[in-house]
């Protein structure tokens, strides 16, 4: 057993967090931008469009993300090349939340009345005009709240990269544990670290639902 | 690309798998169970205990549904020893997964209780029934029945997510995936079919929830 002080401890969890961030990050700005262009696909009325998006959310949704992660991570085995735990990581998280942002988004596009673009087209505007006029910031003040809420999950399920090998927050705790033989305390601030991260998304959530209340 | 498919190990391993879907089903069942039970008893905590009580409560689901459920397994099956609370692996897979459930069952069951109208409340207190009593005969079976579809979803997501327990060597379907892999050394195949399978376990815990759900609370329209 060796001794650490708990600053050491600390800082040690610290640089294990920042791979965290930098992995929750990564995922959510490119999960977004492939979230957006497949929540465009799903609402789209071609079904070739449509179809395999359709088919995509329904297996990212019905499989546990660590099956996924499996799946990514030995799958370029296949074709005798290796894939870094972070590559592994990145691509599977940025694929996961992309699947669940888009149906977020999708939900909230629904939810703007039909009546609204069937102005906007009355107006003489294209669909992608109306889209992007009439129902997208509509959409978007709806989208916000779970959005905000969305980022809570990612940041959760980062802890399941360390399953692959990948060392942030969570990896560095186990390591920490086995050298310091006391999982009780590593693993207590390992939570409260994985808290600290999360809790002030959860509230922004609920700000940005209580501000864009739209059933007031 | 050179690499040829083979899923023969199929064959040997079949009954691996089974026992790792057995596994996967009666944790979910048990956790499940108790997850409601405790999300039930929140709120009823919330509603009636003392402040400090319902401050704990609170406490509890937040700081639950703000951490990660493997932070949550690991701090149950590798802490808790160290103050004394030694369990086995399945034990504290299922105290996890009903830990984990009750905090998020709690958050959906509150927003099915704030649905129920003030005036079936007034309804059942001017019949002379207590608030407590209320709670239980009025309350209460509508909000399940109003959140049975989003306690559902819940409910399979704690299932997706119960592939995680195989980190601590309970051996679900994920752990029987794992060891195959480490004896035929076809990680694509056995994950791929592993997936498929959770795919069709997943239905099956819906429709089951379905079925629950029509029996017991007389839910019609579901999920």
């Amino acid at each position: 057993m060796m001794d650490f002080t708990l600053s050491q401890i600390l800082w040690a969890l610290g640089m294990g967090a920042r791979w965290t961030v930098a992995l929750s990050l990564v995922a959510f700005v490119l999960g977004g931008v492939l979230g957006f262009v497949l929540m465009l696909c799903a609402i789209s009325q071609r079904v070739w469009l449509r179809g395999p998006v359709l088919l995509l959310i329904w297996f990212i949704q019905g499989t546990p993300l660590l099956m996924q992660l499996f799946l990514i991570f030995f799958g370029p085995a296949l074709f005798g090349t290796n894939i870094s735990a972070w590559s592994a990581a990145c691509i599977a998280l940025t694929l996961w939340s992309a699947v669940y942002l888009a149906e977020i988004w999708r939900g909230a596009v629904r939810a703007v009345p039909r009546g609204q673009t069937e102005a906007a087209l009355c107006l003489a505007m294209l669909p992608g005009q109306s889209l992007r006029h009439v129902v997208l910031p509509q959409a978007i003040r709806m989208a916000l709240p779970p959005t905000a809420g969305f980022m809570v999950q990612i940041v959760k399920s980062t802890s399941l990269t360390s399953i692959v090998g990948f060392t942030e927050l969570m990896k560095t705790g186990t390591i920490l544990s086995n050298v310091t033989l006391d999982p009780f305390l590593i693993y207590g601030l390992v939570a409260i670290c994985y808290f600290c991260l999360c809790y002030p998304l959860s509230l922004a959530s609920r700000r940005l639902e209580v501000r864009f209340d739209v059933t007031r | 690309m050179s690499y040829s498919f083979d899923f023969s190990f199929l064959a040997n391993h079949g009954e691996m798998i089974l026992h790792g879907i057995r596994v996967t089903l009666i944790l979910i069942t048990v956790g499940a169970a108790l997850g409601l039970l405790t999300a039930v008893a929140c709120n009823w905590l919330r509603m009636f205990a003392p402040a400090p009580v319902r401050a704990l409560v609170t406490l509890y689901v937040e700081f639950i549904r703000n951490t990660p459920f493997l932070i949550q397994l690991f701090f149950i099956f590798f802490g808790l020893p160290r103050i004394g609370l030694s369990m086995s692996e399945t034990t504290a897979a299922v105290l996890a997964m009903s830990i984990n459930l009750g905090a998020y069952g709690t958050e959906i069951l509150r927003a099915g209780l704030q649905a129920t109208t003030t005036g079936q409340w007034e309804a059942g207190l001017s019949l002379g029934m207590s608030r407590n009593q209320t709670f239980w005969r009025v309350a209460l079976v509508p909000a399940l029945q109003k959140m049975w579809a989003p306690l559902s979803s819940q409910i399979v997501i704690v299932m997706l997510g119960s592939a995680t327990v195989s980190q601590i060597a309970v051996a679900d379907l994920t752990y029987a995936a794992n060891l195959i892999q480490s004896r035929t050394f076809r990680a694509f195949e056995i994950y791929f079919v592993v997936t498929a399978i959770y795919i069709l376990l997943a239905a099956l815990v819906r429709l089951v929830l379905q079925l629950v759900g029509r029996h017991l609370l007389g839910t019609r329209h579901m999920p």
